[in-house]
């Protein structure tokens, strides 16, 4: 895993943010054992404290689970992956409404646009 | 209890009083930036939690107890300017060292040595300053200590050599122990740390942890700092 900072938005949030997008991506599989806490933020290059903190944030939505004495593992329900992931490609989705709409695209437009966009790379 | 406490610290150097009553509160297992601008008292108020200055008036407890001898083997200290007689080899420096202090590992001071390429038979005074500064660094973390206080580590040295500062500094403190960086670099640094202290004119401003200061000033903690201390 690779992480990379900006250091105007809380760490802990990009943190979670990120792993998330590992884990609803399937770069981190369902069921997969992390790391320790220790091993892992080194990895990431930020302060044990607050992956810690931004553990427990993952661990609260129920992306992650603790096992009392093996650690911690990503989730093995698929239903919540997946709408985590739906959650995530709605506030894409958006964002690209939104940001098309600024330079003059009506929604419908903008759709038309991007099926058309579709084909190149 | 609390790792290291000041309380109602003052020093004076003459009749200008370079620390007006400070007062803070540092716990076990944090990472703390003192920041402040040049001449603003940082490294004062290092030397007088190492003992190496007298306060005027105040406290200085570790663990509960007046700082003085016995608080010599919990702290490992990196001091802004080096200590260390340029004519020994990197092997004479680790022995010394290894008589000096108890909780220091030698192992691991060579198996960092050897990470970096530094032969033990060379001499300090053949090292750049860069190295010379990396040295120090692997030295001072070598040691299991509870609280480590370095002063300006990422001074003088080069945008990469900073990585490697920081990255020795995150994987090698002991567990559960609490470091103190002092720096006028703040953007380099603010990714690792807890929580901030903002020293001015010898006092101290604020004290947060370093995500909700984020938060509640909108902006990264260089940023804070620049609007906080603008000249």
């Amino acid at each position: 895993m690779t992480f990379s900072f900006d250091n105007n938005i809380p760490i802990y949030v990009q943190l979670v943010e990120q792993i998330k997008i590992y884990i609803i991506s399937g770069k981190l599989s369902a069921g997969e054992r992390l790391p320790s806490v220790r091993d892992l933020a080194l990895k990431c290059k930020v302060n044990p404290n607050t992956l810690q903190r931004a553990l427990s944030e993952l661990e609260d939505c129920g992306l992650i689970f603790t096992e009392r004495t093996n650690g911690k593992f990503v989730t093995e329900n698929q239903e919540l992956i997946e709408k985590y992931k739906k959650e995530y490609a709605d506030a894409l989705s958006k964002k690209f409404i939104e940001s098309m709409a600024d330079i003059g695209f009506d929604s419908g437009l903008a759709i038309k646009y991007l099926e058309e966009f579709g084909g190149r790379d | 209890m609390e790792l290291l406490k000041c309380v109602d610290l003052c020093k004076n150097y003459g009749s200008k009083k370079v620390l007006k009553n400070v007062n803070l509160t540092i716990p076990k297992g944090k990472i703390i930036g003192l920041l402040g601008k040049n001449g603003t008292g940082k490294t004062t108020l290092i030397k007088l939690i190492n003992d190496l200055l007298t306060a005027t008036s105040g406290q200085v407890l570790i663990n509960g107890q007046k700082v003085g001898v016995g608080s010599k083997s919990v702290i490992s200290y990196l001091p802004e300017r080096t200590y260390l007689d340029k004519g020994m080899t990197i092997e004479k420096v680790i022995k010394y060292f290894e008589g000096f202090y108890d909780n220091f590992d030698p192992e691991k001071a060579r198996k960092l040595l050897e990470d970096l390429g530094l032969s033990t038979d060379l001499k300090i005074t053949k090292m750049s300053k860069g190295m010379q500064e990396k040295l120090q660094l692997v030295l001072v973390m070598s040691r299991k200590a509870e609280l480590y206080i370095l002063d300006e580590p990422l001074g003088g040295v080069d945008p990469a050599t900073r990585d490697y500062i920081l990255d020795t500094i995150l994987t090698n403190f002991a567990e559960g122990a609490s470091v103190i960086i002092s720096t006028h670099l703040i953007s380099d640094i603010e990714r690792i740390l807890d929580e901030v202290i903002f020293i001015n004119d010898g006092e101290i401003v604020l004290q947060s942890a370093t995500d909700e200061l984020r938060v509640k000033e909108n902006g990264s903690i260089d940023e804070i700092f620049r609007r906080m201390f603008k000249c």
